[in-house]
């Protein structure tokens, strides 16, 4: 039970220390996990850390999962996840109840209108940097592009275009690995 | 009910996208379409905020729109909706840790999804695009194509995009806090 308290809060306390997740959250896992409490080893971090990436869900969650399994199994799976996205809940739902009694301010509304100007960089950011890691050749961009001028365009749930893609990666990969053998 | 839909929906984001970080935006942008529950505006702001607070995005979007959606209540459960399907692959995937990075079918789907999930980050940000930059009713109601686009907004997105480029060490609530003065003070929202 201790050991589960424990997981709990040290994983609560990297989901409050990290802002954006992802990358961002790296350095403090390798922190609480690896120097302080020698959790898991530094490869074993980036093994989780590669699979958490190509995996469904959020890399934070999927990481946070890996390290309890591996400290007190399912249990303690589950336990690390929820550890991760209890400050979340807090904090977010604390903004948002403020918010809502606020939206319709004109400053309010002013400052948001700003705002979304800048989610647009950083998404177009986001996005700049994606693509190096992702659109590695003429097959990968037409996957790129196909899906975004297709997601722009119809109204089909993502989900079609996940499915399709996996798809389209198994043959082309297999096609690939056929021509140069 | 509500609640069933709420957690049904955010199962599926998380089921689905791939990525972490803004890879469950474009599911929310379908929930929206697909539920009304909440605008794209709303959506952009959401971002904006689970973005300059402590915790992964991915998370803080899901306690957002819960949230909005059904309260405290909605919060949790929208919240446990998106981490469910992570736990559930993860600990199969933990059983078979070796086989299943090895695996060329996984590789070569990885291949596919990786730009696929790159593309539908791309056309979640278009759509944040027309609604803060573009202005399509305007436009329509002037005929004058210097009311399609946003200028002061363009202007503040280049000056943004210029910055993030220079200070790449700057958190993004610096650059999310800059804006928000410079909304306010250029009224921004034209009130």
């Amino acid at each position: 039970m201790r050991e589960l308290l424990d997981l709990f809060w040290t994983f609560a306390r990297v989901g409050g220390l990290t802002f954006g997740g992802g990358y961002a959250m790296l350095p403090i896992l390798q922190r609480e996990m690896v120097e302080k409490r020698q959790w898991v080893s530094d490869e074993e971090l980036m093994d989780y850390y590669a699979i958490g990436q190509c995996t469904p869900g959020i890399i934070a969650v999927n990481t946070a999962t890996f390290v309890g399994q591996k400290r007190k199994g399912i249990v303690g799976g589950i336990v690390a996840t929820l550890g991760v996205v209890f400050p979340s809940l807090v904090i977010i739902t604390i903004i948002a109840a403020f918010i809502q009694n606020f939206a319709d301010l004109a400053v309010v509304k002013n400052a948001f209108a700003g705002i979304r100007v800048c989610v647009c960089v950083l998404i177009l950011n986001a996005v700049i940097k994606l693509l190096k890691s992702s659109v590695i050749d003429k097959a990968t961009l037409v996957i790129y592009v196909v899906v975004a001028v297709g997601s722009i365009l119809t109204s089909l749930s993502p989900i079609v275009f996940v499915l399709l893609a996996a798809v389209a990666g198994i043959l082309l990969q297999n096609w690939k690995g056929a021509v140069s053998k | 009910m509500i609640y069933l839909r709420l957690f049904y929906e955010f199962f599926k984001a998380g089921l689905f996208s791939i990525g972490g970080g803004l890879a469950t935006l474009p599911f929310l942008y379908d929930i929206s379409d697909t539920t009304g529950w909440f605008t794209h505006g709303q959506l952009a702001d959401m971002l904006a905020i689970s973005e300059s607070t402590p915790g992964p995005i991915g998370i803080n979007m899901a306690t957002y729109v819960g949230f909005t959606t059904g309260g405290i209540p909605g919060a949790v459960i929208a919240t446990v909706g998106i981490i469910t399907p992570s736990i559930i692959v993860i600990l199969l995937i933990a059983k078979f840790l070796q086989a299943f990075r090895d695996n060329k079918y996984v590789k070569g789907a990885f291949y596919g999804l990786r730009p696929a999930s790159t593309g539908l980050i791309t056309a979640a940000g278009f759509s944040v695009v027309m609604i803060s930059l573009v202005q399509l009713d305007l436009f329509r109601a002037s005929g004058s194509i210097l009311d399609l686009l946003n200028w002061k907004g363009l202007l503040l997105a280049a000056v943004i995009f210029v910055s993030t480029r220079l200070f790449k060490k700057l958190h993004p609530a610096v650059f999310i806090g800059a804006s928000a003065v410079a909304g306010i003070l250029f009224k921004f929202a034209g009130v």
